[in-house]
């Protein structure tokens, strides 16, 4: 904890002050790591209701061309093709009002970050892309997209580290829905991974079906004027508790979801992060991203390591544990892992050999010089409860 | 009941000192989710590693006040560790120890000293 009196707040700082929240640096902001109920209850709470959590930290953005024809499609392909080489999805095929979870690469493959990138859905907003990256990386990630841009577009952050900026928050669990619905009606006309200009009491917002839990929810960019309002009414709902970054830790975790720096870095590719889902087939073939080659050649035969999940028996075992075969020898090392909360039992993230990691694989991991019996387990570990739309 | 800086409670009856956190330690670590004790037997130092706590966030080391044999650990935080957030100077304790030397006990902060310790955090 160096140096608390230079970090950052967000918007609703204020807010988490005045709930209890322990406050703790986290990205250079001062974030909640839990309120008064404790990670555990927070965590369960968000399975059970709805969790709603400050993301603040996190980098809201938007990629506008400076200047657009005026034809909607033509100014999607022109804007996509600005950040294209430098993720490997596919960013051009995206339709009106959807979001898709990429990857930036580098030369090597490596993953330099996870984000999300999406395209308005208003026929005055094309030429535009939603972005929204992780806050360790932010600032060389928009000086990245800045630079590819070049003068052919405009990175207008939508953070608060410039101006005035945004809030981000975000809205998880199975009522999460039913209170939205209360407050922004429109939201419940959204399909998971799409987004929408929405109005809270007559302000614009953004409203994405989206979130970092495993559940059906929200992420919800507001003005930074009307973010305390916007938290404090949905707090109102009874449904609703302030969850904080250690919950949202042991969320994502359990729904198998990378935390970026730790189950994926600069050395680690799309393929052995597990990552291929987010590998455009259309930029494969063309190998025309960062560390194409080698993520064709670990789809051809098999990459060096791949993330999988563990269920633990014993003591958690976290982030820096050795895990070895069953006969002792060393074969990886865990990402992630604590105690799942829903399954009340240790779980985590690591990285083993394509040998090993069939489900039922027994292993070992090592906590503080002990060797504990762990098991190959399928990831999700906790199933996903996103919201599909009925197909009409 | 005597207590450390690093918010051990120490209870001695007779020459076996039962050992336990404070509540106050207890509510710092959050919902504890896992202990790990040591076998009955084991000889420790005051000051060596004596225990683990882990919250769902992190792991935590609990040294031993005293020195002495380890006489028995408490059996329930292995299916109940959250005995340590419900009752940390009760039945959440960790480890009975053996001690020779009532000495280092009578060293430690009583809860009115410990207390006033509490209040310059």
């Amino acid at each position: 904890m160096d140096a608390p009196e230079t970090l950052k707040t967000t918007p609703l700082n204020a807010a988490h002050l005045a709930l209890g929240g322990k406050m703790v640096p986290f990205a250079g902001y001062a974030m909640p790591v839990q309120y008064p109920l404790g990670i555990l209850k927070e965590h369960l709470w968000t399975r059970q209701h709805a969790g709603l959590f400050d993301v603040s930290h996190m980098g809201p953005a938007f990629l506008e061309l400076t200047s657009p024809s005026g034809d909607g499609d033509a100014d999607h392909r022109a804007v996509a093709g600005l950040i294209e080489p430098l993720v490997c999805g596919d960013i051009r095929g995206l339709k009106p009002g959807q979001i898709r979870y990429t990857l930036l690469l580098n030369q090597d493959g490596g993953i330099l970050d996870d984000l999300m990138i999406g395209r308005p859905s208003g026929p005055a907003e094309q030429g535009k892309l939603y972005l929204v990256v992780n806050a360790g990386t932010k600032e060389d990630d928009f000086a990245a997209i800045a630079g590819a841009a070049g003068s052919a577009a405009r990175l207008g952050r939508a953070d608060t580290s410039e101006g005035p900026g945004g809030a981000l928050v975000a809205l998880q669990g199975p009522e999460a829905a039913a209170v939205m619905a209360a407050l922004v009606p429109a939201a419940g006309d959204l399909g998971f991974m799409t987004f929408a200009r929405a109005a809270f009491d007559g302000t614009d917002i953004l409203v994405a079906r989206s979130g970092y839990t495993g559940e059906d929810g929200y992420e919800i960019l507001a003005p930074a004027a009307v973010a305390e309002a916007l938290w404090l009414r949905l707090l109102a709902d009874s449904r609703v508790q302030a969850i904080g970054l250690g919950a949202r830790d042991s969320l994502r975790l359990e729904a198998g979801l990378p935390l970026y720096g730790h189950d994926a870095d600069a050395t680690v590719s799309p393929i052995e992060a597990g990552l291929a889902f987010a590998v455009s087939k259309r930029r494969l073939k063309a190998r025309d991203f960062p560390g194409a080659e080698r993520v064709a050649e670990e789809i051809a035969h098999a990459p060096k390591r791949v993330r999988v999940g563990l269920k633990v028996t014993g003591a958690p075992a976290r982030e820096g544990a050795v895990i070895a075969d069953d006969a002792g020898r060393e074969i990886g090392v865990v990402t992630s892992g604590g105690f799942a909360p829903s399954l009340a039992a240790p779980i985590a993230m690591g990285f083993v050999p394509p040998a090993f990691v069939a489900s039922g694989t027994a292993l070992t991991v090592l906590v503080r010089g002990r060797s504990q019996a762990a098991e190959i387990v399928a990831m999700p570990f906790v199933p996903h409860r996103y919201f599909r739309k009925p197909a009409l | 009941m005597r207590f450390t800086k690093d918010h051990e409670w120490v209870d001695l009856q007779g020459d076996v000192a039962t050992i336990g956190i404070t509540a106050y330690a207890a509510d710092q670590l959050g919902d504890v989710v896992f202990v790990e004790l040591p076998e009955a037997g084991k000889t420790v130092g005051a000051g060596d590693a004596l225990a683990v706590v882990e919250s769902v966030k992190a792991a935590s080391d609990v040294y031993a006040p005293i020195s002495g044999e380890v006489a028995a650990a408490n059996p329930d935080l292995s299916d109940n560790p959250e005995t340590v957030n419900d009752a940390p100077e009760g039945g959440g304790w960790f480890v009975k120890i053996k001690i020779k030397d009532p000495a280092q006990v009578e060293a430690l902060m009583d809860r009115a000293a410990y207390e006033a310790f509490l209040a310059t955090l």
